[in-house]
Order: C-alpha cells, then sequence, then structure tokens
C-alpha cells in the first residue's frame, strides 16, 4: 500500500503524484462490508429456515447457467444465492428490478453491491431495455437467477404464466443451460401479511437444464419450461 | 475434579475407543474393497461413524459443562426437531401464529421448567397447556378446513420434538438417594444403550434377521430386535457402576429403554412412509435429521424418566 502524502491543494494523493483517490477506499471499504453482509445472509438463511440445495439435475460445478425460479417472496433470490457454493455465487447475477432495489440507499448497496444483482427497468419507456442488459451480462460469462413470472406470485397456483424473457435469452444465447430452480416451502415460512417467521426447512431443488429446441415456438418452450421447473417441487406435498 | 467428571471422561475415553475400533474396521472392510465397485452398505457405515464422532464429542462436552450444557444441547435438537417435523405436517396460513409460539415460546418455556426441575409444571405444559391453548389460538383465525388434522399434527410434533426430548435433561432433576448430583449420568446411560443397541439391531438384523416386524414399513426384524436388546441389557448391565440401579435393575432398564426406542423407531418409520420421505432432513451427514437420529431416544427418554422416578426416588 502506497503512503498518502499531501499534494497540492491541500488533497491527499499517493507519493507517486497520483491523486489518492478517496473512492478507492470507499469502493473498498463498500466490498469489504458487502462481503460481510453477504455472508451475514447467508448464515441468517441458514439459522433460520435451514436451507438447503438439492442438486437433482446438476452438479454444483461452477459453469453458466441461468437458473429460472418460482417467486412467491422476497426471500426467494437470497435462499437460491445462500445455497450456491461460493465459486457459483462469485459469478452468479440476479435479475431484478431497479425500481425495488433503488428505492433507498440500504437496498442500492445490497441489490447492486452484495448480490451483484442486474438491474432492469420494466417501465416501457425507459430506452435501456432490460433484454440488453440480461445479453451483456451472460456474455461478460455471468450466470443468472431469474424469475420468469415477472411478479411475485400471490394466487393458489403454484405458477403464473411466464414472461417472454426466458424464451428470448435461449435463442440469443442458446448454449446457456436454462435450469429450472424450485424454491419451496417460503410461502409457509412467511406467509404474506406475517410478522415473524416460522423456522420451517426451506429446500432448494436444481432440475435437468433445458435449451430451446430448433424451431420450437415461444409458447411451446414456454409450456416445457414451466413443466420442468414444476417438476422439480419436492414430495412430500401431503393431501394435494 | 470429582467422581462424577472422572466418569464422564472415563465414558468418554471408553466411547472414543470404541469409535476408533469402529473407524479402523471400516477403514479395512474398504482398503479390501476394489476400487471401482460401489458399495452403499459400507460408505452408510463410514458416514454415521463420523457422525457419532461429532455426536460423542457434543455430548460429552455437554456433560462436562453441566447443567447449562446440557440444556443447550438439548433445547438446541428439539428446536432442530421441530423445525423437521413441523416441516412435514400439514398446515394453513391460520396456524402461522400458533407454529410461532410453538417454537418461540412453548419449546423456550418447556427447557426452563426443566432447568429449573418443576416437575409438576414440565410435565404437563405440552400435554395440557399447549394442548389447549395453541389451537384456540388457529380456531380465532377462522379456517376451518382440515382443521382436526392441522391441530393434531402440530401437537404431536410438541410431544415428539419437545416434550418427548426435554425428559433427557429432565433426569438431571431426579432427586436418588444416595446418588446426589450424579444424575447426569443417568443420561449417558440413556443414550449409550438406546444407541448401541440400535447399532446392534442394525448388525444382527443384516446377519441374521429373516422375519419383519412390520413388513412394508420397516427392515426391521424380530431376530435383529431380540439381539439388538440383550445387547443392550448386557451394555446396561455393564454400566451399572454409573446408575442407581443394581446390575439386575440396569439390565432391566436398558432393555425396556432399548425395546420402547425400537418400536419408536418404528413409529417413526410409519410417519416417514406416510409423508413419502427417507430422511427428516440433511442436519447430520448420512443420517438424515435429528428425528432420524434421535428417535429411539426420544420414545425411551419419558418411559425411561418415569421409571426411574417410580422405582428409585
Amino acid at each position: 500500500m502506497l503512503l498518502p502524502v499531501p499534494g497540492r491543494a491541500g488533497h491527499f494523493s499517493f507519493a507517486n503524484g497520483r491523486p489518492l483517490a478517496k473512492v478507492d477506499h470507499m469502493k473498498f471499504l463498500r466490498q469489504f462490508a458487502a462481503r460481510i453482509v453477504g455472508q451475514s445472509i447467508r448464515i441468517f438463511a441458514r439459522a433460520i429456515t435451514a436451507v438447503r440445495a438439492d442438486w437433482k439435475g446438476i452438479e454444483p460445478v461452477p459453469r453458466q447457467r441461468v437458473f429460472y425460479s418460482n417467486h412467491t417472496s422476497n426471500a426467494d433470490m437470497p435462499m437460491i444465492w445462500s445455497v450456491l457454493p461460493p465459486a457459483m455465487r462469485r459469478t452468479v447475477r440476479p435479475v431484478a428490478a431497479a425500481d425495488y432495489w433503488l428505492k433507498n440507499k440500504l437496498r442500492a448497496f445490497v441489490g447492486p453491491e452484495v448480490f451483484n444483482c442486474v438491474l432492469v427497468d420494466r417501465r416501457p419507456e425507459v430506452k435501456d431495455k432490460p433484454m440488453d442488459k440480461i445479453i451483456a451480462a451472460l456474455d461478460e460469462g455471468s450466470s443468472l437467477i431469474i424469475f420468469p413470472e415477472g411478479n411475485r406470485n400471490m394466487t393458489d397456483d403454484p405458477l403464473l404464466p411466464f414472461k417472454a424473457g426466458l424464451y428470448n435469452m435461449g435463442v440469443a444465447r442458446p448454449d446457456v443451460d436454462l435450469v429450472p430452480t424450485w424454491v419451496a416451502n417460503l410461502t409457509e415460512i412467511m406467509p404474506k401479511g406475517e410478522i415473524i417467521p416460522l423456522p420451517l426447512i426451506c429446500t432448494v431443488t436444481f432440475g435437468e437444464p433445458i435449451h430451446v429446441r430448433e424451431g420450437e415456438s415461444k409458447d411451446d418452450f414456454l409450456r416445457r419450461a414451466a413443466d420442468a421447473l414444476l417438476a422439480q417441487r419436492p414430495e412430500p406435498r401431503p393431501h394435494e | 475434579m470429582n467422581s462424577t467428571t472422572s466418569d464422564i471422561l472415563l465414558l468418554a475415553v471408553v466411547s472414543f475407543g470404541i469409535l476408533i475400533m469402529l473407524t479402523v474396521l471400516g477403514e479395512i472392510l474398504r482398503a479390501r474393497q476394489p476400487v471401482h465397485e460401489p458399495n452403499p452398505v459400507l460408505d452408510t457405515y463410514m458416514t454415521r461413524t463420523q457422525s457419532w464422532w461429532g455426536m460423542v464429542a457434543f455430548i460429552g462436552v455437554a456433560l462436562l459443562l453441566g447443567k447449562p450444557g446440557i440444556m443447550t444441547l438439548f433445547a438446541f435438537a428439539s428446536f432442530a426437531a421441530l423445525r423437521e417435523f413441523l416441516t412435514m405436517t400439514t398446515k394453513a396460513k391460520a396456524d402461522h401464529l400458533s407454529l410461532a409460539l410453538a417454537f418461540f415460546v412453548v419449546l423456550p418455556l418447556q427447557y426452563v421448567f426443566v432447568g429449573f426441575g418443576w416437575t409438576g409444571l414440565f410435565t404437563v405444559f405440552i400435554p395440557v397447556y399447549a394442548f389447549l391453548l395453541l389451537p384456540m389460538v388457529s380456531a380465532l383465525r377462522g379456517n376451518p378446513s382440515r382443521f382436526l388434522i392441522r391441530v393434531a399434527e402440530t401437537q404431536w410434533a410438541l410431544m415428539i420434538a419437545v416434550f418427548c426430548l426435554s425428559h433427557v435433561p429432565a433426569l438431571m432433576s431426579l432427586e436418588i438417594v444416595d446418588y446426589g448430583d450424579r444424575t447426569v449420568l443417568l443420561i449417558a446411560f440413556l443414550v449409550m444403550v438406546v444407541q448401541f443397541g440400535d447399532l446392534l439391531d442394525f448388525f444382527f438384523g443384516r446377519r441374521i434377521g429373516r422375519r419383519k416386524i412390520a413388513p412394508g414399513l420397516s427392515p426391521k426384524t424380530w431376530e435383529g430386535m431380540i439381539c439388538g436388546v440383550l445387547s443392550a441389557m448386557i451394555i446396561g448391565a455393564m454400566l451399572n457402576w454409573i446408575t442407581p440401579f443394581g446390575l439386575i435393575g440396569a439390565a432391566l432398564m436398558a432393555g425396556v429403554a432399548s425395546l420402547v426406542g425400537m418400536f419408536g423407531n418404528i413409529v417413526i418409520a410409519a410417519i416417514k412412509r406416510d409423508r413419502g420421505v427417507k430422511d427428516w432432513s440433511h442436519l447430520i451427514p448420512g443420517q438424515g435429521g435429528f428425528v432420524d437420529q434421535m428417535d429411539s431416544v426420544i420414545f425411551a427418554a419419558p418411559i425411561f424418566y418415569q421409571l426411574t422416578k417410580y422405582f428409585y426416588t
């Protein structure tokens, strides 16, 4: 580490004359804080829900993948993130709504810096198209976590109809594995409107990856993707 | 160092000795095994042995720490067991508050009552107070769908994971003439005879087991069970010096505990079959969850406690 010395105009600068980037320190501190917050979230998730991964269809190895998942709770994404082994967690970027994660300073720190989210703006008038950002993230080599239902599912149906995004990325980058990822029990752990989470066991099941087939229509693919995701629901589902 | 502490250390040394033997035996078998031939039985055995190392270490340290250590260990075991059980049970949104009360009020209170040795309270708290009050909390939310199933399964979870399991540390609150503070050794006695009985039941069941006790439900056989219970009685008799039971008494108490534990294991197997699961959870590597590991002890503990209380206090 270079020693800061007083420079011109009373600002600190490094001995080599480069102005001491206050930002650099800040960046390091922020990264460090992000790591600590990330670990805390992971430990909290494990302590409360004993969250566990069931690697049914893939191996837990770092490889470019799009994890597409059901969405019933704001805790879905942190749960998936928490069960990924460190090497996978470093390369994975959840795709999330900018309006949610930029609402206040804390979220703006946690979303982009702790989870390294790809923030997309869903308003139609925005120039910055979500799919461009997603494809750019894939081209950087990142894996993604996406919720193809678009919104949180508040109904009694297990899944809402998928939006086209999953199909579009499957067509644009056909080599990337699309992995169905089912997050179970979160609605029981924290139903809407409750304050105290129940410490039940949450299971994240990773299924066999799918790809868009040659000539497959959007609707056919989205239906197949939804079925592949539903197939990952763990037994038991008593009395259903 | 008093005699209780030295006895605990001696038991720990003996247990570690047995674990070393079991581990060496496994390694010898593995060395004989061709590398490319999978052997699931051996792998299960090895992961089980590894978990036992952890269990012996945990229980040993808790016993040495005395009451606070034991209380903390079993309260956490109850928490994990309750979590596993309630993950499987029928529940509705209307039960959210009563389930939260079960986790965060009933469970801690039960261990507080056990810790202070308030026998009159901890033996009725869950069977009477929780049993009557929690369904009221659920009913006030006004969802009658499958109500009886919901409240019954929640009550069962509390009985198994909290009430029964808390009878292991409750052994410390027994006042036995001329036994003094050595009641902590009863915990070691109970856990050791039941666990070794199970191990030998597994071993003999695989070797000579023919007639299944509950076909289609559990792999346990009459031959394995008889050998397991007899082994538990022999181990109990050998351990009689840490108990107030005497030689014959220790053998009989060990036999009853082991027998009840084995049938308890079949009860848990029936629940697992119904819910279509093999293991309750993943918390103990290779052995499923706390309920899988502790099922025999869970069923044996209240009976062992009551018999000890009736005959020896």
